[in-house]
């Protein structure tokens, strides 16, 4: 036991000895958060349109005000001629062009029927789709004025936003951002916990030592446990005061069940450092390329249940999707145990499976 | 010249000697620039419907069906009661709860109105906001069939029509795939040239190594362009190679000048390798110089509008994103192979990135320092 308390003494001064490293340690998650949190966001606003006014009349100006006037767009310039469109839309300057037809006054009160076409700058098809959305729904809103008679038989729908009133982008993004932070920066510490003793020659003392292989491990990882546990307790801090979400279930559950998650991520940058053998190659395995399956697989940035079926399933592997379940679960909804035992049981199997794994390989011999 | 001749055959020999390295730089891009674009869909489809129908009356198993026709939602099933269908809700097994009220056709006929309650789960605020949208257009629809059948030839019918068409340029299938592979190629063409260059630099000053290239008479600018020009030729193959793989695998065919996508990766990673010389020169182990550029990386993927677009962000993040050079070449890259923009588009671009080259590379030659 002595001798365990000196091996997790020996790491503690490991890591708190490189300043530079323990500053990016603790200032990388802050700043994550922040950056990310406030900046990504799919919510469409104030995006740059033009305008190919042929008629040029007063029901065509008061459309395009009313477009002009609404947070989703921005006229950003008028066009003369149809040839105009190609060019503003290679320049990138504008995402849609609004092309309103000549006598739109006049057909709209003598024929009852007019037809605006929107053409959208499809490179980006999620913000086309939404951008044709918002202006048919704003050019249908236009139209209900010229018709304020009252209508018989009027179905009208209550709609109620559950959990996110304001439809804010934060509330699906930070779940998401936590779980990407928190596993990037936890994998990587303990990458290269075992493969610098390798790198710098200090392992043959390590094997040297009395000490089994568990322990070794288990006294590592223990400081990098409590440094999570930092970061778990900032990153939380920071949701809840800066970027205002709500903490709606138990706080307990969510800290532990992110303490079990950071144990999870710690464990797998147990298994990157013992089946590696040089420092640049864990960490280019621990960050690059965990970074873009974890931001693609987990589920916050694209609809898992869009992808085909076996990247649905691949999706199962990356520790972070049972995580950002689990925190929109109990942060956000509001849920309790019981809906997540399955998230918790797979996060424990996959540390499990880890831990074993790198026993297996953390090897007594160098070769 | 000759002693650059050597210090480039060595570094080359370097780089291609320790394999694991070598996966790293083309097959995990590859592999990536394979796999990703499959899985980036944010389209917003299938959502998922539960029905709580109290009325049970003509009118309303019309209008669920009529909503079921639509294609779009996908019923899970009837619900007897709210709180049964908030469960389904909060298993992610409904998106969208509609409740039909009891007596809703009685009022619908005798008082010309009824409510019904639509409950959306809105923790994806785009989705729960298209889903709900899309509801009230099927809703509205459908009120206007029931309407034409109660009143056939009433002037109600009558009211002005202003429709709307749309259309999808340069990407009629609207395909995300066009979209997300030329942006991934950016991201892996500068983390091979940021990151594998900071890290090449600083394993010298950790090994010690760069000792001994100090005691003998190269030069600094041959030292540095030593490093420089393996990795230059390196993010230009990967460049090429992620064109045959977006060519093959997904039949993408750059539709502008592919001449002006290699003069512009050329400006390009000079910049950018300029950033992996600069993060090297202020670190001191792999493991600094590793965190603080997969930190700047990190930062310059989320905020280039490779994932979320940029006009979507608050105006202080749009301000950061115009010092981030991956941002503009992830624009470019779109713009010339999905539009086919042409020089005078990109030309502003270009220009940025140029300073951004200039700016970077004269920063870290200063403070790179021969004998540190």
């Amino acid at each position: 036991m002595k001798q365990f308390r000196a091996f997790i003494k020996k790491e503690w001064f490991h890591i708190f000895r490189d300043r530079k490293t323990v500053f990016i340690l603790f200032g990388m998650p802050v700043m994550q958060i922040l950056i990310f949190g406030f900046a990504l966001t799919n919510e469409v606003k104030n995006a740059n349109i033009a305008v190919l006014d042929y008629s040029k009349d007063a029901k065509s100006a008061e459309l395009i005000h009313q477009i002009d006037a609404s947070r989703y767009f921005d006229v950003y310039t008028s066009l003369k001629t149809s040839s105009d469109i190609d060019r503003v839309f290679k320049a990138g300057t504008v995402k849609m062009v609004m092309v309103i037809p000549e006598n739109f006054t006049q057909n709209l009160e003598a024929k009852n029927k007019v037809t605006i076409q929107l053409l959208a700058d499809a490179s980006d098809p999620n913000l086309a789709t939404t951008l044709v959305n918002y202006a048919s729904s704003i050019i249908n809103d236009y139209q209900k004025q010229y018709f304020t008679e009252k209508l018989p038989l009027v179905v009208t729908p209550e709609i109620r936003m559950l959990y996110n009133p304001q439809l804010k982008g934060a509330f699906n993004f930070v779940p998401g951002v936590m779980a990407m932070v928190l596993m990037l920066v936890s994998t990587m510490m303990t990458s290269i916990a075992i493969v610098r003793e390798k790198e710098l020659g200090t392992m043959e003392i390590l094997l040297a030592s009395p000490l089994k292989p568990l322990l070794i491990i288990i006294s590592k990882t223990i400081p990098y446990l409590f440094l999570s546990l930092i970061n778990i307790s900032t990153i939380l801090l920071l949701s809840v005061f800066v970027l205002d979400l709500p903490i709606n279930g138990s706080l307990f559950l969510l800290v532990s069940l992110s303490m079990l998650f950071a144990v999870t991520c710690l464990s797998l940058g147990i298994l990157i450092s013992s089946s590696t053998n040089s420092q640049q190659v864990a960490m280019l395995i621990s960050l690059m390329g965990l970074f873009l399956p974890t931001i693609m697989l987990s589920g916050f940035m694209f609809p898992i249940e869009n992808m085909p079926l076996p990247m649905q399933f691949i999706s199962n592997l990356v520790p972070a999707k049972w995580y950002f379940y689990i925190v929109k679960d109990v942060m956000i909804k509001g849920l309790g145990f019981a809906a997540i035992w399955k998230e918790v049981l797979v996060l424990f199997g996959m540390t499990l499976f880890f831990l074993v794994v790198s026993i297996k390989k953390f090897k007594l011999r160098l070769s | 010249m000759k002693t650059l001749r050597f210090i480039l055959e060595k570094e080359f020999r370097q780089i291609f000697r320790d394999p694991s390295i070598l996966r790293m730089i083309f097959v995990m891009p590859i592999l990536q620039l394979i796999v990703l674009p499959i899985v980036a869909n944010y389209e917003v489809k299938n959502v998922k419907i539960a029905v709580i129908d109290h009325d049970h009356s003509p009118v309303s198993t019309r209008m669920i069906n009529k909503l079921e026709a639509g294609g779009y939602f996908q019923l899970t099933g009837y619900c007897i009661g709210y709180k049964e269908a908030l469960e389904l809700v909060e298993q992610e097994k409904a998106d969208l709860v509609l409740e039909i009220p009891t007596h809703f056709e009685r009022d619908l006929v005798k008082e010309n109105s009824a409510k019904l309650f639509v409950a959306v789960n809105a923790i994806n605020g785009v989705k729960a906001g298209l889903g709900a949208s899309y509801l009230s257009s099927l809703l509205r629809d459908y009120n206007a069939d029931i309407r034409l059948e109660t009143f056939p030839t009433s002037r109600f019918n009558q009211s002005p029509q202003i429709s709307v068409t749309s259309s999808n340029w340069y990407n009629q299938f609207m395909s995300y795939k066009l979209f997300m592979v030329p942006g991934i190629l950016v991201v892996l063409m500068t983390m091979v040239g940021s990151f594998l260059t900071s890290l090449n630099i600083v394993k010298e000053k950790e090994i010690g190594t760069i000792e001994q290239i100090n005691v003998t008479p190269i030069k600094k600018y041959h030292f540095i362009l030593g490093k420089l020009i393996p990795f230059w030729v390196l993010g230009m193959i990967v460049l090429t190679l992620g064109l045959t793989v977006a060519r093959v695998v997904y039949g993408i065919v750059p539709v502008g000048n592919i001449g002006l996508l290699y003069a512009f990766s050329a400006v390009y990673l000079i910049a950018i390798l300029g950033l992996g010389l600069l993060v090297s020169t202020i670190t001191q182990t792999q493991q600094q110089a590793m965190l603080i550029a997969f930190f700047l990386m990190m930062i310059f993927i989320m905020m280039s509008g490779l994932y979320t677009s940029i006009d979507s962000m608050p105006y202080w993040a749009q301000v950061v994103t115009w010092f981030n050079p991956v941002r503009y070449f992830i624009e470019v890259m779109r713009m010339v192979v999905i539009k086919g923009s042409t020089f005078a588009d990109i030309a502003t671009n270009l220009g940025i990135i140029f300073i951004f080259g200039i700016v970077l590379n004269t920063w870290a030659i200063i403070s790179y320092k021969k004998r540190s």
